[in-house]
């Protein structure tokens, strides 16, 4: 195999005339460049995105004081805060990292393709999520400030201006949603026909890596959710801009629709995210545990079942919304049932590495954080299931803990393994390990740190939507915990330019990184690290799954997916690399 | 950036042309978009017994001319398909235009009939009936208008022989837009 690997390498074919800076990284149809492009605009709507929290954590902290960098916080600029937070972290820095940049960079190199179906379409996807990214942006700076309705969008708060106090914000806001579902449309499109009809031969439906299974699903998860919050956002924008009463109660409208309507889409949102993110700890737990994966149909199955059951939970969000019991309690039996396919998953993990030789290395410890932490989301999400429970729940900060633990695994704890894991195969470098685990260690504490004393404050009854607690006499004993949570904010926060620092550092100076470093099996590491335009020198043949490791009678503790059996001589590749050379 | 298409768009893993194949998921995306907006509006059909009589204002009409207009034009679209598997471009261009003018014909009945209507006082703000009347018709009005651009840019292709593939999945597209209308026509101005 090492052999095979040195071949590829010394391959390395460079592209004919540099095609100068625009046309490589602005305007390029390449998968890769384009999977950058989604991973650095999410990088850096995330730092968008930490510092309004930050922001808002030092008023509850700290109510009426003047905040560093920022200075005094309003009740609409609270608002204004926590809804850019909830609505940047979720559509503009979860869904681009994990699913757009993820499943650009692994889909064609995972299934031996040299570029997405639809090359032109991936580059319109992102330069439509770019205008959205841009729009959202932007309504900083008008007037009123960004929208001040919360990330769920509820009329008639965010229906009319003289409820949410942002004129401006609240249309723009519906239109970069619009745009960025637009832009996950078009890429989901063209990852789902890509992974049906462009795997590379030999690679049958069962040999395609969990995490490209995991990124299809959550495509076709969003492509089935996601209409009817556009036909919703339509009309919402039309009853702020032209008057409609669709959610206007005194107009006949119901404005319970749009809870509906949102819903509807934001449960299956929360798997659209979490899927990618389950698929990226299946392939480092695999290949830091030196095992086969565990019962490999079982994952896809339960994903499946996970993909179909997140259609049928959305009302668990509306227990006391007002409707109807009966409903309430048939969305708890769904909520509930939920859980197994997702706890079947973990226990799958868990399978897989009893039993194997584990490699404690960065992507490995972000890996076992991610069930260890998304572990306690998914239990907590028990109690507000239940419909009896989420009534006294309902509202509060424990609401608010629960949903933090289960997408800050997904969002960062999924996304840091998958970067400091696929890192050598973007950048053809490694990121520095020490550096790696200081910050591992840093985060995963602080994270903990903050949202637990969370769960306490909400179980104490402290209410989410309050901008400043010292109008709570009864919530005052509760003010401790929210310094604390507050206080490991900013460590968080603080450890995060040591990730930053590591990634940009490495980039450039990293130690050199080989084709395959960590003696993994699936295709992405026969290509030559980076990957050059085209991807693979010769267009790969699949013999096998993507985890046969430690296969018995085997030197090599893996067996990649390429490599011929040792009984089958091929003569040459079986579509031409002419063809890949031709651009 | 030369023009040729990697291999991942030549592969067919599914033994389905690609182009296809994505087209059925835009299908997909869309139903699911239409079936949000007609969902809610039926939902409130069924409380609001009053929408009845807003109903029978709507001209039935220029609503079943429409509908002739519109599936009359799909026949032009499926001929220029079976041009287009015959190998005769140009044929599949004409046909093609054939269709745009089928779509501009419903373009033009619909802009009659709205500004009769608005005329008369029903606009979009009037009442909900009014209100998914503009939305649920001038979202698909934009569909219309989207397909006909595409048809137009296939048809230019077409005619030099070229991409000769694509004249079927534009045709499916518009088939898609008939089968919306089908559902908008009796739900808008039939169910009074």
């Amino acid at each position: 195999m090492s052999a095979h690997a040195i071949a590829h390498e010394a391959h390395g074919h460079h592209e004919h005339a540099d095609p100068g800076f625009f046309r490589k990284y602005l305007w390029s149809t390449d998968h890769k460049v384009i999977g950058m492009q989604y991973l650095f605009t999410g990088m850096f709507m995330a730092i968008i995105g930490g510092f309004t929290v930050y922001v808002f954590r030092m008023q509850l902290a700290f109510p009426g004081e003047s905040v560093p960098g920022y200075g005094y916080v309003n009740a609409t600029a609270y608002n204004s805060l926590i809804t850019m937070h909830g609505s940047i972290m979720v559509f503009w820095v979860a869904m681009p990292v994990l699913i757009a940049s993820f499943g650009n960079f692994l889909i064609p190199l995972m299934l031996g393709c040299d570029d997405m179906a639809f090359p032109k379409l991936n580059r319109l996807s992102y330069q439509i999520f770019l205008l959205s990214a841009l729009v959202v942006l932007s309504t900083f700076f008008v007037p009123g400030g960004a929208f001040g309705g919360a990330w769920t969008s509820y009329p008639p708060l965010s229906a009319s201006a003289a409820y949410n106090a942002t004129p401006w914000g609240a249309p723009m806001w519906l239109i970069a949603v619009i745009l960025e579902f637009v832009a996950f449309l078009l890429g989901g499109i063209n990852f789902v026909t890509t992974a049906m009809n462009s795997r590379a031969p030999g690679m049958k439906m069962f040999d395609v890596p969990i995490v490209v299974w995991m990124i299809v699903l959550a495509s076709l998860v969003f492509m089935g959710s996601v209409g009817p919050l556009v036909a919703g956002a339509i009309m919402l924008l039309f009853d702020q801009l032209i008057g409609t009463g669709f959610f206007n109660p005194n107009t006949g409208g119901d404005p319970i629709l749009w809870q509906h309507l949102f819903w509807f889409f934001g449960h299956p949102e929360v798997y659209v995210v979490l899927l990618p993110a389950v698929g990226i700890v299946a392939e480092v737990m695999t290949v830091f545990s030196r095992k086969k994966l565990f019962a490999y149909r079982t994952v896809v199955y339960t994903a499946l079942a996970t993909s179909v059951i997140s259609f049928f939970v959305w009302a668990h969000h509306q227990f006391i919304a007002g409707i109807d019991p009966r409903m309430a309690g048939i969305f708890t039996v769904t909520t509930l049932i939920i859980s197994v396919p997702i706890a079947e998953m973990m226990f799958v993990y868990i399978a897989t590495m009893y039993g194997g030789s584990i490699r404690l290395a960065t992507p490995m410890l972000w890996a076992l954080a991610f069930i260890a932490e998304f572990l306690i989301g998914g239990v907590t999400g028990i109690f507000l299931g239940a419909s009896g429970a989420d009534v006294y729940f309902h509202d509060t900060y424990f609401v608010l803990a629960h949903f933090h633990y289960t997408f800050f695994p997904i969002a960062f704890i999924g996304t840091f393994a998958g970067l400091t894991y696929w890192f050598p195969k973007m950048f053809g470098r490694h990121m520095n390990e020490t550096l790696g685990k200081i910050h591992f260690w840093g985060t995963v504490v602080a994270f903990n740190a903050i949202f637990i004393p969370l769960f306490l404050a909400g179980a104490g009854g402290d209410h989410r939507r309050i901008f400043d607690y010292s109008a709570f006499p009864e919530l005052a004993s509760l003010q401790p915990l929210r310094q604390i949570a507050t206080i490991a904010l900013l460590v968080l926060i603080a450890f995060q330019p040591v990730f930053l620092f590591n990634f940009f550092y490495s980039m450039f100076r990293g130690k050199r990184a080989t084709a395959n470093p960590w003696h993994a099996n699936t295709l992405e590491w026969a290509a030559p690290s980076p990957p050059p335009h085209g991807n693979f020198p010769e267009m790969p043949v699949v013999y096998r799954g993507p985890y046969e490791y430690s296969v018995e009678g085997r030197e090599d503790d893996y067996w990649p997916q390429h490599v011929p059996p040792d009984d089958v001589t091929v003569d040459g590749p079986v579509e031409a690399p002419v063809a890949a050379g031709g651009h | 950036m030369s023009s040729s298409k990697p291999i991942a768009t030549t592969r067919s893993v599914m033994n389905l042309p690609t182009g296809r194949l994505a087209l059925w998921w835009v299908i997909a995306s869309e139903i699911v978009i239409f079936g949000g907006l007609l969902g809610s509006y039926i939902m409130f059909r069924l409380s609001h017994d009053a929408w009845a009589e807003q109903a029978a204002i709507t001209s039935t009409l220029a609503g079943a001319t429409n509908t002739f207009i519109l599936l009359t034009s799909s026949l032009s679209a499926v001929l220029a398909h079976q041009a287009a598997e015959r190998g005769d471009g140009p044929r599949a261009a004409k046909m093609l235009r054939l269709t745009v003018l089928g779509g501009l014909g419903f373009l033009i009945v619909k802009s009659i009939e709205w500004t009769g209507e608005i005329q008369h006082g029903y606009t979009i703000t009037s009442n909900l009936f009014w209100s998914f009347y503009y939305t649920a018709a001038g979202l698909h009005g934009l569909h219309v208008i989207a397909g006909m651009i595409c048809m137009l840019i296939v048809a230019r292709a077409a005619a030099r022989n070229q991409e000769l593939q694509r004249v079927e999945i534009v045709g499916l597209y518009w088939h898609f837009v008939d089968v919306v209308w089908i559902f908008l026509f009796p739900l808008l101005y039939i169910a009074k």
